[in-house]
This record gives C-alpha cells, sequence and structure tokens, in this order.
C-alpha cells in the first residue's frame, strides 16, 4: 500500500543547533537535514546560525560557508552555482529548486533545507538518483532517422523547428520535477516521471528525428505516461521554469490522436 | 537482492501499449456527465415535489427514463475507470492490487446493473 508515514529508521529527530559566534548581528537560522548512513542512527535536523553579513546572498551560499567554517560533515553536491549543472537540487523551504539560483531573501523566517523527497538518501542532501538516470536512459534521448546525414553539412532545421525544441532541451536533469511528483513518489518503480516525459517529448517534436511513432509506442504504457494525473508540482517547481505538464499533455494527445 | 541493471529495472516487462481508450474514455465520459449530469440537476430543481407518486411519474416519461438510463450508465463507466486508476496508484501488492480491481469492476457492474433495472422497473411499471 502506500506509505502515508516514513519508515521507522526515517523520522526524523531533533539535532544540534550551533549559535552563532559572540557579536554577529544580522543571523538567520538554517535547519539542515542530516543524515549518515554509518552512524546507524535515525536522521535530525541541525540548525546554524549564520551570520549573513558575512554570507553570500544564496542558499548554496549558506551551505558552502556552514561547510567550510561550521561543520566540515556537511555533504551536498553542488557544481557550477549558476543554474546548469543541476546538482545543487533539494527541498528548500518546502519547494524542489536549486540551492545555486535561490536567494536566503527569498525565503520567510528559517531556511529550512532538505533533500529531494521520497528518494533513498545517500548522506544529509546527497540522494541517490539511480533509477531517475536509468528512466532518462530508457526514453533514448538521442537522434534517431533513417534518412542518413547530408555529407557535406548537418542536418538542418528551420527556425521554427528549432523552436519546438527550445524549452524542452533546456532541461537540466536536476530531478526538482519528478521528485516534487505526488504520482512519482508512489509509483517512480514504473511511472517515468516528468523529466524522463520531458526529454521524451524533445525528441518526439524534434523535426530531424525519424522515431517518433517507436518512441509513443514505448511510452504508451498505463505506468510509464499516464501515471501522470496533471497534479503540475513539475511546472510551479521547476528551477529552469520549463513546463513538463504541458509536455506530458502534448504526448497524450498525439497519442490520441494517432488513435482516433 | 538482484544485480540486474538500473536500465533493465526501468524497462521492465516492456510496454503494455495501452492506456490511450482509458484515457479518452474517462474524458468522454466525463464530459457525456457534465451534460447529463445538469440535465438530472434540473430536473430535480424543476420537481414540484419528491413524493414516490411524482418519482414514479418523472421516471415513467419515456425521454426521462432514457436519458436516467445513461446517466447511470455512464457514471457507473467514469467511476470504474476513475476507481481503477486510485487502486492502481495506491494497492502495490501484486495479488491484492489485482483482486481489488476485479472487485471494483464487479460493484460497478452490479450498481449499473441494479440502477438499470431499478429505472425501467418504475418506468415501465411492473
Amino acid at each position: 500500500m502506500a506509505e502515508f508515514r516514513l519508515p521507522k529508521n526515517s523520522r526524523i529527530r531533533k539535532g544540534q543547533h550551533f549559535a552563532a559566534a559572540e557579536g554577529s548581528g544580522n543571523t538567520r537560522t538554517f535547519a539542515v537535514y542530516r543524515y549518515d548512513p554509518d552512524s546507524g542512527e535515525n536522521p535530525r535536523v541541525d540548525t546554524y546560525e549564520i551570520d549573513m553579513d558575512n554570507c553570500g546572498p544564496m542558499v548554496l551560499d549558506a551551505l558552502i560557508k556552514i561547510k567550510n567554517e561550521i561543520d566540515p560533515t556537511l555533504t551536498f553536491r553542488r557544481s557550477c552555482r549558476e543554474g546548469i549543472c543541476g546538482s545543487c537540487a533539494m527541498n528548500i523551504d518546502g519547494g524542489n529548486t536549486l540551492a545555486c539560483t535561490r536567494a536566503n531573501d527569498e525565503v520567510k523566517g528559517d531556511v529550512k533545507i532538505y533533500p529531494l523527497p521520497h528518494m533513498p538518501v545517500v548522506k544529509d542532501l546527497v540522494t541517490d538518483l539511480t533509477n531517475f538516470y536509468a528512466q532518462y536512459a530508457s526514453i533514448k534521448p538521442w537522434l534517431q532517422a533513417r534518412t542518413p546525414p547530408p555529407p557535406d553539412q548537418e542536418r538542418l532545421q528551420s527556425k521554427e523547428d528549432q523552436e519546438l525544441i527550445n524549452d524542452p532541451s533546456a532541461c537540466i536533469l536536476c530531478a526538482c520535477c519528478s521528485t516534487s511528483c505526488p504520482s512519482y513518489w508512489w509509483n517512480s518503480d514504473r511511472y517515468l516521471g516528468p523529466a524522463a516525459l520531458l526529454a521524451a517529448y524533445r525528441w518526439l517534436v524534434d523535426t530531424r528525428d525519424e522515431a517518433t511513432g517507436e518512441r509513443l509506442d514505448e511510452l504508451e504504457d498505463p505506468f510509464r505516461l499516464y501515471r501522470c494525473h496533471t497534479i503540475m508540482n513539475c511546472t510551479q517547481t521547476c528551477p529552469k521554469g520549463l513546463n513538463p505538464a504541458q509536455a506530458i499533455a502534448e504526448t497524450k494527445k498525439m497519442l490520441a490522436e494517432r488513435k482516433y | 537482492m538482484s544485480l540486474r541493471s538500473p536500465l533493465g529495472q526501468v524497462l521492465g516487462l516492456g510496454t503494455a501499449k495501452d492506456g490511450t481508450s482509458h484515457w479518452w474514455g474517462q474524458r468522454v465520459s466525463g464530459a457525456a456527465m457534465a451534460v447529463l449530469g445538469l440535465w438530472f440537476a434540473w430536473s430535480l430543481a424543476t420537481m414540484s415535489g419528491f413524493s414516490h407518486a411524482e418519482a414514479v411519474a418523472f421516471i415513467g416519461h419515456p425521454v426521462n427514463a432514457l436519458l436516467l438510463l445513461l446517466l447511470s450508465v455512464t457514471m457507473a463507466y467514469h467511476s470504474y475507470l476513475g476507481i481503477q486508476v486510485v487502486i492502481e496508484d495506491y494497492v502495490h501488492g501484486h495479488g491484492l492490487k489485482i483482486a481489488s480491481l476485479v472487485l471494483s469492476r464487479f460493484a460497478h457492474v452490479v450498481l449499473a446493473v441494479a440502477a438499470i433495472f431499478a429505472i425501467l422497473k418504475l418506468g415501465i411499471g411492473a
């Protein structure tokens, strides 16, 4: 059955509190989910008071400051710090987003930071995305065509052709959307989730691709595609402003169009 | 523990090549219910009372009986499709899921047949 409570060993306990140094005026509290599989202990939420006068503007800046100056055991992924690598996706202030593009000022009250929801936690804010990446691989995210490419140039696209894939190909696979989707929480073993379906749509509408029919065949499944119930958390949470919900709706329309 | 690759697990038993009819059926029956539901609500609102005699007179009219039959069947069908989705979403044990789906199908057929029988009985006046 669906799980409505976390398993016993996943329930969150109160953690340590790290007070700001004496004399820091403009402080802010960051509540961060901590889990260390080697300790055998339940996850906990540690709170850190940060001197905001000596901290960068983004949530990621605060996390890096905590790791550098307060608690080097804090574990999280990050790389580009400009919203293009997708590494620092996490749940901030109740919504999935990138820590590097979410400003501390945008959050009211304490800044609560958790890993992406309903994913196996490797450590602290790092989740296991193996299944998510395998789902992306399963939709064959590459060009498939029978027409050989012109010998002396690339396959051509019109400006309008390119505009079709502009948005869907801007996905950075951060997993914010898929892990915000209740349908994905309950059925991620069979439902592909908004990220993989947006990627599939990117190839469905690519005018150079000739495997549209085969791609639709692979998607037409009560679980792979039709577990989407148009909840639209994906579109609301996407830190790149993309619209996976619309891509999924368009895919369903394509399937209906070829059937009726 | 299985060493099957993550991609192998995602590909699983392959695609069922199905789901579009279900999706389309739910939408079409929903649209039909919107029209039939409006008619039903309007009929109830304009009925002078709810006595047994008035109900019998209402159903005795062939157009009313026909629309009621259509509403009952559409509603049972739409409800069956909806409940099926809920079961598939939330019931994860394979045996329990199949049993729930079969039970739900039976229950909806029983409901639809009971409604048809009641309408015919009152409408034709057995």
